[in-house]
């Protein structure tokens, strides 16, 4: 059933484009991963034999859309083990997901006063709608610091329950330092303080095998289609059925009514309650299809494999003299944050670019992990699972180059 | 003194004989690391660009309507694009801020630094410094 994982590499026609005239050396996967050929032909299917709008319309093709996308919705819950389909939602991506949850969950249960907690940890996305909730109602804001090796503190965290805090929104792996975070402690620390708990999955849905949300015990889960392999444009948000059923719409419309009059509007049942207007489905078949195609690795040797080239750039790039690798957690994923010193990381993405090493430099929407770091960014490179050795050594021939161009 | 258009041409034909990106790159490192570094009590808020991943700052000054400025970065590769404005409009009349043509960038194949929004460091420079030459031509004329 599961197949080589170096020999996957040829599953993604982009990675054997040139750039620069260099072979493509990918590795910006954190901002967003290639995509297989199952999923690029998946797109061209759906619309070469399928198109139609879907849950409307008994004609063949509308039928044929519809279950597409609902088969697209069920292969999604089997993948983080849901226990109803209908606790699936789609949306645009990880950002509309947290804010459909900061709107909802908001509205119906903040009040002035109440606490929300984040992580100094979080990427914007799953910082900022918290942060203006709390402006909104008037509720405080408060953020569970980062301790020096870029983990998370449980002890910390338990510290900070009171019995006002609301929710508890915390990723399960860092954009910008690669730091898992013990969900299996964290959560069931917040459940004992009677706190409900957002996951930002973004960047671990795609290399931890831990994405069991019934296990995990998540309340809310939050992921992007486009950094596991299927199109831009399409995002899940996961929610126990208990607080999909007590949370008010985040968008009204059509497809989320049951009955409409000038005195009474109904809304229809989950998920559709909380799919407003035309969905994409393209992005869902898509993203039914890169789940169709992780699910043809062995999850814990994928992971195995990502966790072995992982330790293996760690160990090449504290190689480099004068390289500061940031964070040092217990347990890290697919994330190389660096500098070299006297080089400015935009420079060294830059130069890096010119010999087809791609990377991402500066804060990647993390400032308050910058501020901590007391810099102004990083050169991050990030893994998936098409990457090999071959892009490591790439990357650490370009930064001695990098260093000799810009050190005489 | 040459015009801008002038000036434009002899850096084109300068960089029309570096071969490939890496001495494209050295070229333009080079013209950064040859502008002298500002003092850091100069590199205040006021005189800092936003809006690019790397901090630059101008300090501009008006004489008999020509402006004329200093300039640094944290990014030697923007410090050099910084140069290269500095070879093209310093001490120029306010007017030729204002008509400056980037296309020379594009020529040498920098038009990324032009055209990204996140990183748009010439984008960001160049209206900073049309802001300078606007303030300094009002202030000749008045």
């Amino acid at each position: 059933m599961s197949i080589s994982i170096p020999a996957a590499r040829a599953d993604f026609p982009i990675l054997s484009t040139r750039v620069n005239d260099h072979p493509l050396v990918y590795l910006d996967n954190a901002a967003t991963t290639q995509k297989p050929q199952a999923v690029i032909d998946s797109l061209r299917d759906y619309y070469t034999f399928v198109n139609s709008n879907v849950h409307r319309g008994g004609h063949t093709l509308a039928v044929r859309a519809t279950d597409m996308y609902e088969a697209a919705r069920e292969k999604v819950a089997r993948f983080i083990n849901a226990a109803h389909a209908h606790e699936v939602i789609f949306t645009r991506g990880t950002t509309e997901s947290i804010n459909l949850v900061a709107t909802s969950f908001g509205e119906a249960f903040i009040q002035p006063g109440d606490e929300i907690i984040v992580s100094e940890l979080e990427h914007h996305s799953n910082y900022v709608p918290w942060f203006e909730l709390c402006q909104r109602k008037g509720a405080r804001f408060r953020v569970l610091p980062l301790t020096p090796t870029g983990e998370l503190d449980p002890e910390v965290l338990q510290s900070m329950f009171t019995e006002k805090t609301r929710l508890l929104a915390l990723n399960q792996v860092s954009n910008s330092l690669g730091t898992v975070n013990p969900l299996e402690t964290l959560i069931p620390l917040a459940h004992a303080a009677g706190v409900p708990v957002l996951v930002d999955a973004a960047q671990s849905v795609q290399h931890l095998a831990a994405r069991d949300v019934q296990a995990l015990d998540a309340d809310f889960y939050a992921f992007s289609g486009h950094k596991m392999y299927a199109p831009m444009g399409i995002g899940v948000l996961y929610a126990k059925e208990s607080w999909l059923e007590k949370l008010p719409p985040f968008l009204y419309g059509g497809e989320m009514i049951d009955q409409v009059s000038s005195t009474r509007v109904t809304f229809a049942q989950l998920p559709y309650k909380f799919e407003a207007g035309t969905p994409n489905v393209e992005g869902a078949v898509g993203l039914g299809a890169a789940v169709d195609y992780l699910n043809r690795f062995d999850q814990l040797e994928l992971q195995a494999y990502e966790e072995d080239l992982l330790a293996y750039g760690i160990e090449q790039l504290r190689a480099i003299p004068g390289l500061t690798l940031y964070g040092n957690p217990r347990h890290r994923s697919s994330i190389l944050p660096f500098n070299v010193e006297g080089i400015q990381h935009y420079d060294m993405g830059i130069l890096l670019d010119t010999s087809g090493v791609a990377v991402r430099t500066g804060q990647h929407c993390t400032q308050p992990i910058m501020d901590a770091l007391s810099i102004s960014g990083t050169v991050r490179a990030s893994l998936a699972l098409y990457n090999n050795r071959e892009d490591i050594d790439a990357l650490t021939r370009g930064i001695r180059r990098v260093m000799k161009m810009l050190r005489r | 003194m040459q015009t801008t258009a002038e000036i434009a041409a002899q850096i084109s034909a300068e960089f029309s004989l570096l071969e490939n990106w890496e001495e494209k790159y050295d070229y333009l490192i080079e013209k950064g690391q040859n502008l002298p570094d500002m003092p850091d009590d100069l590199k205040s808020d006021e005189h800092l660009v936003k809006g690019c991943q790397s901090s630059v700052w101008f300090v501009t000054e008006c004489r008999e309507g020509r402006l004329y400025f200093q300039t640094d970065s944290d990014s030697l590769i923007v410090k050099g694009l910084a140069a290269l404005l500095q070879e093209l409009l310093n001490g120029q009349p306010a007017e030729a801020y204002q008509n400056v043509d980037l296309s020379l960038f594009d020529t040498l194949g920098f038009w990324r630094h032009l055209s990204s929004q996140r990183s748009n460091g010439l984008t960001a420079m160049v209206s900073f410094l049309k802001s300078a030459a606007e303030d300094c031509a009002a202030h000749h004329g008045a």
